[in-house]
């Protein structure tokens, strides 16, 4: 057994992208000690890949919006299945946490009037997102790791050393969470460069892992989104929810083969952008679902005067949420008028002038003139839909983000409930700063209200460092990368956009097997800077979480945002308020049960009319609703 | 169409290394990266690389591709002739870690020697207004994504490890210009600039700008105005004859 180096903090925060570091500011500012582990160098998270922007109701360009707006735009984005009080409190605390960006030193774009300008997004009634032209990820990470290291800059002129009260861990993986007496009281991990394994006793965990794109084939994600966060909570204990909900964005990039995946942002429908498909039609108007009949234009020129005209216009079918969108692109190319790289079409070209085209979207333009030899502002783009996000993610209380394990909170793409069954666009940005900012604060508050801080149990510490090691140990298995690959083609091919009962439970039969063989992974070489067993324990993570999506989706016996059953098409309201809660069975299987949703605050249901919600509720949970109560008393 | 490629990848660590062979396998449209990884996933799965998005927007996968400064994400494979071998080193400036990974903690540490954006007195959150065309300027410089191959690249550093400790690089010296040139900010940065973080070690080679791949203009944009800034300000006449009549040194001079 080799030496272990070990750390003492007050927080630990395990993941650097917005929600990591946000949550890393806030305990900083209550006087917490506070560690920031990040698998990546610093200012590479994945949030930095975010493009179109974050949502904040300011009301800048349009002074109709308040968060009552957003808070009704995000459940009927979500088909109300969102966590309502989540949804609430993003909606009430988002254009504060925006604000204060600017005074961390962010530069957004600004309107006429020298204000942050908003743009118009999928779902969104009003222009709505805080953006900087497309690369508003950038922005944001770029802007709080210039805080963090400000809060550094102050420390080292308190204390002599910049890193006294929060320090950067980076390129450092934590493999598992480690508990004494049922609560927290530490992290074990090692360094992705010397191979060193590492212990950290904190008393209080932030989980800010983000998503697990990576159990997919084709994704927008980057190699870290192996849902580490989801398998790490699991394994100590925690709960998953919402794990079959899955977006798949609709317009990704499909050619050529090696940059199949990487995103293509919204903002090119935001800004005029439209979908046609190989008969050059803009089929999307075909595909208005009823729930969202009254809010979207019928004919194309209806859908062009709102670009100029809101007030008067319904906004174009290009701008519905993802999820509908995406499931149409699947249509068309299904139906054989897709383009000829298998997407459909999405085009600016003869939509703007060039050099508005370079203005608005330069990163697009840099992105398919340099991958694809395409030139945006002379052809449309190719397109079709890509796994981007995860909805489901660990069971949390909304106000201090904590998980039903003391001392362990999430917030981020890692917690579940706040976008319902589809997120719309710029509301990730806007959740990771909220939400980042409560996980801090209720880790803080945490660690003020603990009388003796629990010690981490050696045998425990010792027993993660053998399981890290055991693919060195392994003989005779694969290589992480071959069953790597097999599992997101697996996921892909059975638990992908369009689902059906068959076909997953096929699914879980080959998990069950690709979780004996990911076991056994084989590593060669040795521990310094070794892509090949970082993936084998990534693997381990990938495994357990696609399990805990195959197994929600086998459940959910409907369609509902990013849950698609081709043998169960219909929305159902009678599964609108269960929850499917996942925990974990041992190293590689999961257990699942139902949970009932807990019912709508009256007063936020009154923030709706009747007619809109009876298209997704049951008769029996609206009683409460003030049409009703009004009713009673008339006739009283 | 798919080709056998030949690839000479660095590879070794902080001790030693050399250039190994590889025959591999290359698809129409791949990058760098997609061969590399292949390398990874049939070849040698212990070959050392640092990526993230594979997308050029998050910066980790910089190295020298034929001796130039590259991201291997948005290095297309069709830009090189089929027959030639193709030499993949890590960058040069930083000390390796192992095979294309090298340390750069060198940034880190230049990143926390600039002191952060000063927020103006008196205004609060929300009460931000800045106009579009004062913005542009500082955002063009925050579209850097920290790739660091402008400090790979800047010759007072790559071969001049002495120089290192005073001279922040071109990538925190635009920091700098962009701070400088926030409508908001209230601090002062030009004599720091000179004098501390090493702009008069620059002369304006352009290294730099050519191998940005966000295609920042470094040099005429921010480092050249910099300087001038420095310039004006330590020649400015009022500010000498007031130093003079006043016999008292102004902040800032």
């Amino acid at each position: 057994m080799s030496e272990i180096e070990r750390h003492s903090y007050d927080v630990v925060v395990i993941g650097a992208g917005g929600a990591g570091l946000r949550a890393a500011i806030e305990a900083r500012a209550r006087g917490k000690r506070t560690a920031i582990i990040s698998k990546s160098l610093l200012g590479k998270a994945h949030t930095v890949m975010a493009e179109g922007g974050c949502a904040a109701s300011m009301g800048n360009v349009n002074s109709n919006d308040n968060w009552m707006v957003h808070f009704r735009d995000t459940m009927r984005g979500g088909k109300f299945f969102n966590n309502w009080r989540m949804a609430e409190l993003h909606a009430k605390e988002a254009p504060d946490r925006v604000w204060e960006l600017e005074t961390y030193g962010a530069l957004f774009d600004r309107t006429k009037d020298g204000k942050i300008s908003q743009r118009n997004f999928g779902g969104h009634t009003y222009p709505r997102l805080a953006h900087v032209g497309d690369r508003t990820g950038l922005e944001l990470i770029r802007t709080l790791q210039q805080k963090i290291v400000s809060l550094q800059q102050e420390d080292f002129k308190a204390t002599g050393d910049y890193e006294s009260n929060i320090k950067v861990f980076h390129e450092c993986t934590i493999t598992d969470l480690l508990k004494t007496d049922g609560v927290i009281s530490g992290a074990f991990g090692y360094w992705r460069g010397t191979g060193g394994f590492i212990l950290f006793e904190a008393p209080a965990v932030v989980l800010a892992t983000g998503g697990i794109g990576k159990l997919f084939k084709t994704t927008t994600n980057s190699w870290e989104y192996t849902g580490d966060g989801h398998a790490l909570a699991l394994r100590a204990g925690a709960t998953l929810i919402n794990m079959e909900f899955i977006q798949f964005h609709p317009t990704a990039m499909v050619w050529p083969p090696s940059v199949k995946g990487i995103l293509v942002t919204e903002s090119v429908r935001g800004d005029g952008g439209v979908l046609t498909n190989s008969e050059g039609k803009r089929f999307m108007f075909d595909y208005i679902p009823d729930v969202f009949k009254e809010q979207y234009a019928t004919t194309a020129e209806e859908s062009d005067r709102w670009y100029t005209d809101p007030d008067n216009n319904r906004r174009p079918p290009e701008l519905l949420p993802r999820d509908e969108v995406a499931r149409a692109i699947n249509s068309e190319v299904k139906a054989g008028r897709g383009s000829p790289h298998g997407g459909v079409f999405l085009d600016v070209s003869s939509r703007m002038p060039a050099e508005v085209i370079l203005k608005k979207l330069p990163s697009m333009y840099h992105q398919f003139k340099v991958l694809a030899d395409v030139d945006i502002t002379k052809e449309p783009m190719q397109v079709g839909p890509t796994c981007h996000y995860v909805m489901g993610g660990v069971e949390v209380e909304p106000d201090t983000a904590s998980s039903n394990i003391s001392g362990l909170f999430a917030a981020g793409e890692v917690a579940g409930g706040m976008h319902g069954s589809n997120r719309l666009g710029g509301n990730s940005l806007s959740d990771l700063l909220v939400f980042g900012r409560r996980a801090g604060l209720g880790a803080a508050n945490y660690v003020d209200g603990l009388g003796a801080r629990p010690a981490v149990n050696e045998a425990d510490a010792r027993a993660a460092e053998t399981r890290a090691l055991l693919p060195f140990k392994n003989e005779g298995g694969e290589n992480a990368y071959t069953v790597h690959l097999e599992l997101q083609q697996t996921m892909n091919d059975l638990v992908g956009i369009i689902r059906k009962g068959e076909e997953i439970e096929l699914a879980l039969k080959k998990l069950e097997d690709l979780a004996i063989r990911t076991r056994q992974v084989v590593v060669e070489g040795h521990r310094e800077f070794n892509p090949g067993w970082h993936l084998a324990l990534d693997l381990r993570n990938m495994l357990l979480v696609s399990m805990c999506v195959a197994k929600a989706a086998l459940e959910r016996v409907e369609s509902r945002g990013g849950h698609t059953r081709d043998d169960y098409p219909v929305m159902d309201s009678d599964w609108r308020h269960v929850l499917l809660v996942l925990s974990a069975r041992g190293e590689d299987d999961v257990r699942l049960r139902r949970q009932e949703q807990v019912p709508m605050r009256p007063d936020l249901l009154d923030l709706f009319e009747l007619d809109e919600l009876k298209k997704y509720y049951t008769g029996e949970e609206l009683g409460g609703h003030r049409a009703g109560t009004a009713g009673e008393s008339d006739t009283a | 169409m798919s080709y056998t490629a030949h690839f000479r990848v660095w590879r070794g660590d902080s001790n030693k290394g050399e250039l190994v062979d590889y025959n591999v396998e290359v698809n129409e449209g791949e990058v760098v990266l997609d061969v590399i990884h292949r390398l990874q996933q049939t070849q040698t799965g212990d070959l050392a690389v640092r990526w993230n998005c594979k997308a050029g927007k998050c910066g980790s996968c910089g190295a020298e591709i034929n001796g130039r400064p590259r991201l291997m994400c948005m290095t297309r494979m069709s830009i090189f002739d089929k027959s030639e071998a193709l030499t993949v080193t890590p960058m040069r400036t930083f000390p390796v870690i192992r095979d294309l990974v090298t340390d750069v903690e060198f940034n880190y540490q230049k990143a926390r020697e600039i002191p952060a954006f000063a927020p103006p007195a008196g205004v609060a959150p929300g009460e931000y207004r800045m106009e579009q065309v004062d913005v542009e300027r500082s955002q063009e410089f925050r579209k850097c994504i920290e790739c660091y191959l402008c400090q790979n690249v800047c010759h007072v550093v790559r071969d001049h490890e002495e120089n290192k400790p005073a001279f922040a690089g071109p990538r925190f010296l635009m920091r700098i210009a962009e701070l400088d040139m926030h409508p908001l900010d209230a601090a002062d940065r030009k004599r720091a600039a000179q004098e501390e973080h090493g702009l008069g070690y620059c002369n304006i080679t352009k290294c730099c700008t050519e191998v940005c791949p966000e295609h920042i203009k470094i040099t005429d944009n921010a480092l050249i105005p910099l300087k001038e800034r420095v310039v004006d300000r330590k020649y400015d006449p009022l500010v000498w004859l007031g130093s003079k009549i006043f016999k008292r040194t102004p902040a800032n001079a």
